[in-house]
């Protein structure tokens, strides 16, 4: 019986890596950068639910919806001023602009919304469901995250397949200078990619933040690496891939705490996604890289 | 005739001599100050700090510039020789009484170490390339700290006592011996054996030695694999015994740094802020802005970004930030075509006008 | 382009050789050069000169005392960093207000740590820059064993408000207004021994933190003597604390009827959320950490009914003291106070009844001052808003009686 408690944290816990790897992976596959600045957009997406909801009384709806657009904006300005300019440059340049504005992001919320913790609450009121004589409890939070997460990757795999700005996504990540020479707007896509993936953003973060409830100024740096290293185990680039890494990890985490030791529930995630890249070198749904000489 | 004496002799090794030259003016220009009593406290301070940062961005660099393999399980290494290195110098301290003897051995257990682990770690991690590499070095980092934080060696008059997670299981009492690690309050008491003399020459001989690395054949044999590695493999490079021979170096420089590290400070604690994936990614920024491949870029970076936050403080409350905007600046103008374009047309007209200048 | 890059790293080089010699040359001045406190530097730098000589610059005959704060004002633990120096902001106000101390005023610099031991250390030494002569800080306890030992070398007297572990105090020179991470580990075993509270406990904690782990450790280990039983033992760390339902559903599973939480109010309130989700309702149990959940914007206080935790300070005591103190913490910073805060207020406070003991002046030297200061400070009693009859041993370690406080009907209510 414990077992299946964990499990179902473990999923709970997975879902909400999951979701926001999620835009750490489109991001990655499109740009081909990697966005250290991802999780402190979900950090401005919290304030800004937390912000609308608890000072101005607003409908959780609206101020989700509202943070969607504020995050989205976010995600679009930092890409024009800090990611642009170093279309060109090596990738390990634009990974170190993306440190900075994680830095930026975070100081700014500290000068903005002060040091001290802020209890979030919950804005998703769906029952949870209770199994087995009470004895098996699945929160709503865990519930709508899963299909949330679900909805959202179907939704980001049929628009990639069956839109024109996806299938521009695709070309634009297979080879920019080919997709130029065939007509696309190169950078108008990736405005387009970090516009969803802030987007995205946005929604993880109220979800994060109505599963675990407090937030500070650093609350998004903490699980966005712990997604990038979702998103890379599951194969970074694939959409299915974040899903099923973030829940893969969150799993293997709440496992490994309960069944081996608490203290070194880190090192336990980390050494199973050591292994499972030696045995699998580009994740579990990574492509296999072909490399020209 | 300096012009002529600069133009005869190899442009590699000119670059190296003009690094070991601006290193070696930049300690003797230091020491006169402090001897003139010029330097204030805070800029004394950061003396060793700087030498701390210099030497692993060096060694991230020869990794990452050189070999052209991300890292970011660097503090890793420097904190497994901080803690090897405090460890045999608290352990010894009685034993052992000249400073600089104590720190030569804490230096060398430390260097060793961080090898050894470096070593173990660039076995596995060679199959893997680019992000993928980048994520298991991460975890690497990452395990080592949390380890580190359960690591529990105390001494008493029967001997050592060692515990993993559990300290009931070490029948040690604390009345009568002393912890030398005690799990996350880290190593404490640490002798104060750093010094700027110490970090000057660590970072010289780190700089000769991947100097001389790079340009020697089995240098040429390490960067013919981050050009094109399965080029070099069809001419016959050994890509695994220089893989590692590179990766291995590397870990040991910042190994080194680490050991400067923990004997500047009394204590040593293995925490995300200091070891962990953050600082191995504040090296990448050292190396990154000053220029991969570029040894003295590395330094002036680590420098300047090691004084940047700290001379910042008359800012208050937005320091951080403006440290935050500063850095993103930087990157862009380093990294952006556009800004490398106008920078050359810059400088083309500033040779024109000042054509000697160019050989200072 | 090569070219052009030697000439800059040339440049780059010199400029920064240049720096630290401006830097140097003018010590207050170069650190500063960037502030827009331009009125507070002229102070700042005319006390550093009037530390090392006589004080003819200041115009009023008693001086400046120069008192330097240092805490984490950025990165994950500013809250406490900035509560600290906010609490000893108000206390420098309040005395400045009333004339200083034997008529020198005092003059409080804060400089941030980012709660690590580096950037702590450049901390002092930038302020020891701008003149200071008395430390209060660091306000975490790692940064503050390095900074003791420095402080040490100079001589210079440090009290410490927060910094709890017992590594802090090895030095003659440094003091504490909290109770020292031992001390709580063992009082609160005591406390629920006594008090039968429960006898199957569970312990969650933070193993990579100094604070949290030592008052762990300590409280294993008096547990058995005081006839409580360790059932569970669950950790997290820094890394991972977001989730606690492994940790709550060891403690169920193991049949705690009482959870012990070694730790701060932000996890905490997680901790709670998660348990009440789950259907668990053992007696929560914190220590000093715990305080400030109530304030925790937006925080549901039914969470937290029935929490114990041991701690000297509460913002809702009624004590005059307590009142005017939090009123004026409102005032200036739109919050309640947590103990972080109140420990600073203190801080500054005994500082000023160890000058007036002592009866030091601003002119002497920091040794001087150190020195008199470390010696008198044991014959003090100070009566503050942490805790009264508080005093101190030359070790270091303050004696002063917990409070053991519950949260009944949404606010702290003092229980004996």
């Amino acid at each position: 019986m414990n077992f299946l408690i964990y499990l179902i944290n473990g999923i709970g816990l997975g879902s909400v890596y999951a979701i926001i790897a999620l835009g750490y992976t489109m991001v990655y596959g499109i740009a081909k950068m990697l966005n250290f600045a991802h999780g402190d957009v979900i950090m401005i997406g919290c304030y800004t639910v937390f912000l609308t909801m608890t000072r101005y009384g607003m409908n959780p709806y609206i101020s989700v919806a509202l943070s969607v657009v504020v995050c989205t904006l976010l995600g679009i300005t930092i890409e024009k001023i800090a990611y642009k300019p170093l279309r060109r440059a090596t990738s390990l340049a634009v990974l170190i602009t993306a440190i900075g504005v994680s830095y930026f992001l975070q100081n700014a919320a500290l000068l903005l919304f002060g040091a001290n913790t802020k209890s979030f609450s919950n804005v998703v009121n769906v029952p949870g469901i209770t199994l087995a004589d009470g004895a098996l409890k699945i929160s709503g939070t865990t519930i709508v995250t899963v299909v949330v997460c679900i909805v959202i990757m179907l939704i980001l795999t049929w628009f990639i397949k069956n839109t024109k700005a996806g299938q521009a996504m695709l070309a634009v990540s297979e080879d920019k200078d080919a997709a130029q020479l065939m007509g696309v707007n190169v950078n108008g896509t990736i405005s387009l990619t970090f516009a969803i993936g802030s987007g995205l953003a946005a929604i993880a973060g109220v979800l994060f933040c109505s599963a675990y409830p407090t937030l500070t100024p650093y609350t998004g740096s903490m699980p966005g690496i712990k997604a990038f290293t979702a998103a890379v185990f599951g194969g970074i680039g694939s959409i299915p891939g974040a899903f099923i890494g973030g829940i893969l990890l969150g799993i293997i985490e709440i496992l490994g705490r309960a069944y081996i030791s608490s203290q070194l529930s880190d090192a336990i995630v980390f050494a199973v996604l050591i292994v499972v890249l030696l045995v699998k070198p580009t994740g579990i749904l990574g492509k296999k890289i072909h490399e020209k000489v | 005739m300096a012009k002529l004496n600069l133009k005869s002799i190899k442009k590699s090794s000119k670059d190296a001599f003009i690094t070991y030259a601006l290193v070696i003016l930049v300690y003797i220009v230091m020491q006169i100050l402090l001897k003139g009593g010029h330097v204030s406290s805070l800029i004394q301070g950061l003396l060793v700090p700087m030498c701390v940062y210099s030497l692993v961005a060096i060694g991230l660099n020869l990794c990452v510039g050189y070999l052209g393999e991300l890292s970011l399980g660097h503090a890793g290494f420097m904190c497994v020789g901080a803690f090897t290195g405090a460890f045999v110098s608290k352990a010894l301290r009685d034993s052992v009484q000249s400073n600089l003897l104590l720190f030569m051995i804490a230096l060398i257990a430390g260097v060793v170490m961080a090898s050894v682990f470096g070593f173990l770690i660039a076995v596995p991690v060679l199959r893997l390339k680019g992000d993928y590499l980048a994520i298991v070095t991460l975890a690497f980092g990452e395990i080592i700290k949390n380890i580190v934080n359960v690591l529990y060696v105390a001494r008493d008059d029967n001997g050592y006592h060692f515990a993993f997670s559990d300290t009931k299981k070490m029948n040690f009492d604390d009345s009568n011996g002393i912890w030398l690690i005690n799990g996350a309050k880290g190593i404490n008491r640490i002798p104060n054996l750093s010094n700027f003399t110490i970090g000057i020459v660590l970072i010289l001989i780190a700089l000769i030695i991947v100097y001389n690395l790079v340009n020697s054949r089995s240098g040429r044999a390490i960067m013919a694999i981050r050009d094109n590695h399965i080029a070099a493999d069809s001419v016959g490079i050994n890509i695994t015994k220089y893989k590692l021979m590179a990766f291995t170096i590397s870990a040991a420089i910042a190994g080194a740094g680490g050991v400067l590290y923990a004997h500047n400070l009394s204590t040593v604690t293995a925490t995300p802020t200091n070891f962990g994936y953050n600082m191995s990614i504040m090296i990448l920024v050292f190396v990154v802005l000053g220029g991969m491949g570029s040894l003295r870029g590395s330094v002036i970076a680590a420098v300047l970004l090691t004084l940047l936050p700290e001379v910042l403080r008359g800012l208050k409350d937005y320091r951080m930030l403006i440290y935050s905007i500063v850095l993103i600046v930087m990157m862009l103008f380093n990294w952006a075509p556009k800004s490398i374009e106008m920078r050359k047309r810059l400088a083309e007209k500033f040779v024109k006008k000042n054509p000697t200048k160019e050989e200072a | 382009m090569k070219r052009f890059n030697k000439v800059v790293s040339a440049a780059v080089a010199s400029a920064m050789v240049l720096a630290m010699a401006a830097c140097g040359g003018n010590a207050t001045d170069g650190s500063q050069a960037a502030s827009s406190a331009a009125n507070s530097n002229a102070a700042a730098s005319s006390e550093a000169t009037g530390n090392t000589g006589a004080d003819q610059t200041t115009g009023t005959s008693a001086g400046t005392f120069v008192i330097g704060g240092i805490g984490p004002l950025t990165g994950g633990a500013a809250i406490y960093g900035n509560a600290a120096m906010n609490g000893a902001q108000i206390a420098v106000d309040e005395i400045n207000a009333a004339g200083g101390i034997n008529g020198a005023q005092i003059k409080f610099l804060k400089e941030d740590d980012q709660h690590d031991p580096e950037k702590s250390v450049n901390a002092y030494n930038s302020l020891k820059d701008q003149g200071m002569q008395i430390l209060m800080g660091t306000v975490t306890s790692t940064p503050c064993v390095a900074v003791a030992d420095k402080a040490f070398a100079d001589g210079m007297f440090v009290l410490t408000p927060s910094a709890s572990s017992t590594d802090v105090i090895v030095n003659d020179n440094v003091f504490q207004v909290c109770f020292t991470d031992p001390n709580q580990g063992a009082k609160s075993a005591e406390y629920i021994s006594d008090k039968k509270l429960a006898t199957k406990i569970g312990i969650i904690y933070d193993s990579s933190d100094v604070y949290s782990s030592g008052i762990k450790d300590t409280f294993v280990k008096q547990a058995p003597e005081k006839g409580l039983a360790i059932v569970a033992e669950e950790a997290f760390t820094a890394d991972s604390k977001t989730d606690f339902s492994t940790q709550l559903q060891k403690c169920q599973s193991a049949g705690a009827e009482l959870v012990f939480m070694p730790f701060y109010y932000t996890e905490a309130s997680i901790v709670l959320t998660q348990a009440n989700n789950m259907g668990y309702a053992p007696i929560f149990f914190g220590v000093d950490g715990m305080d400030g959940i109530l304030s925790a914007e937006n925080f549901d206080t039914k969470l937290a009914e029935g929490l114990y935790m041991l701690t000297p300070f509460a913002a809702d005591a009624k004590d005059a003291a307590t009142v005017k103190f939090v009123d004026a913490y409102q005032k200036n910073y739109g919050e309640t106070p947590i103990q972080f805060a109140a420990d600073a207020y203190d801080a500054i406070y005994i500082i000023k009844a160890a000058i007036e003991q002592a009866n030091v002046t601003p002119d002497q030297s920091i040794k001087e001052i150190g020195d008199a200061l470390t010696s008198t400070i044991t014959t003090i009693k100070y009566d503050g808003i942490t805790g009264s009859d508080m005093t101190w041993a030359a070790s270091g370690e303050v004696s002063k009686a917990p409070m053991a406080i519950i949260i009944k009907d949404g606010a702290y209510a003092s229980v004996e």
